[in-house]
């Protein structure tokens, strides 16, 4: 693979990513928000790719790109009455320092550490066999746990927003 | 040519932008887009590892990511249907004026 191609795709990525994050943090409308994340998830698709991660970048764009920016849009849509802006907050700028330390200190330890990195190119030619493999035989437990997570999480949404008489308070509605 | 280094700097820096929406924003859902930024952010640094990090097995990070995807999935539906019930019971869902609990 062209070496040149890929760094540039790399950083033309990782903007397009931090660009729209920053957006999603900035931008007024949760609507607005929610597109801005969309776009940012497929720019992190994007950099698994360029990282030689098919597999996970599929997954990206299928559960993150498509289920859950789904989900947001619906939860917004069902919610019309709730404040949509960013509404201004007292403490702003605390955040932000809050937010920005954490960054340094992180940046900060990744540069400082001695990773043992190897020199192995092209390590990954593909990846779905190897996490297929991976997930019978050294992951099996998390694996089926995951599987009843997600059967769990599911019953569990679908009991919170059924509409009648199971709804916990519902009296006390102010 | 990729480092890891670089790998962990866009990491960081999508984290601390996460973090931030997810303290600014007052709108649950928006808290909850915040935490979606963190958890990408980990994912990145977690393919970056499997990527450029001497290991006898590097798949490793590629079946944690997907972990972690699977289990931000199911955050995300429980997360969006409390949003909705607490909506239904409140109309709002503004995370200051959530202080039934408080005493």
């Amino acid at each position: 693979m062209d070496s040149t191609a890929v760094v540039v795709a790399f950083w033309a990525l990782a903007a397009l990513t931090l660009g729209s994050a920053v957006m999603v943090a900035s931008v007024r409308d949760l609507v607005h928000a929610v597109l801005f994340l969309i776009l940012s998830f497929i720019g992190v698709a994007g950099l698994y790719l360029t990282l030689s991660a098919d597999f996970v970048a599929v997954v990206q764009v299928l559960v993150y790109a498509g289920a859950i920016a789904v989900l947001m849009l619906f939860a917004i849509l069902l919610t019309p009455r709730a404040a949509r802006d960013n509404a201004t907050i007292s403490y702003r700028a605390p955040v932000s320092i809050v937010a920005g330390l954490v960054g340094v200190v992180i940046v900060f330890a990744a540069l400082k550490t001695p990773w043992a990195t190897t020199a192995d190119d092209d390590r990954f030619p593909t990846t779905a066999r190897a996490i297929g493999n991976a997930l019978l035989d050294p992951f099996v437990l998390p694996f089926e746990i995951a599987s009843v997570l997600l059967v769990v999480a599911i019953i569990g949404a679908i009991v919170l927003v059924r509409p009648g008489e199971a709804g916990p308070g519902r009296e006390d509605r102010p | 040519m990729i480092e890891l280094e670089h790998v962990l700097v866009v990491g960081a820096l999508l984290f601390s932008v996460g973090l931030y929406v997810a303290l600014s924003r007052r709108n649950a859902v928006g808290i909850l887009m915040g935490v979606e930024l963190m958890l990408n952010a980990v994912n990145l640094n977690l393919i970056g590892f499997a990527r450029f990090v001497e290991s006898p097995r590097p798949i490793d990070g590629h079946v944690f990511a997907v972990f972690v995807i699977t289990v931000a999935a199911a955050e995300a539906a429980v997360a969006l249907a409390l949003a909705v019930s607490v909506y239904r019971l409140r109309g709002s869902i503004d995370v200051d004026r959530l202080d039934s609990l408080k005493w």
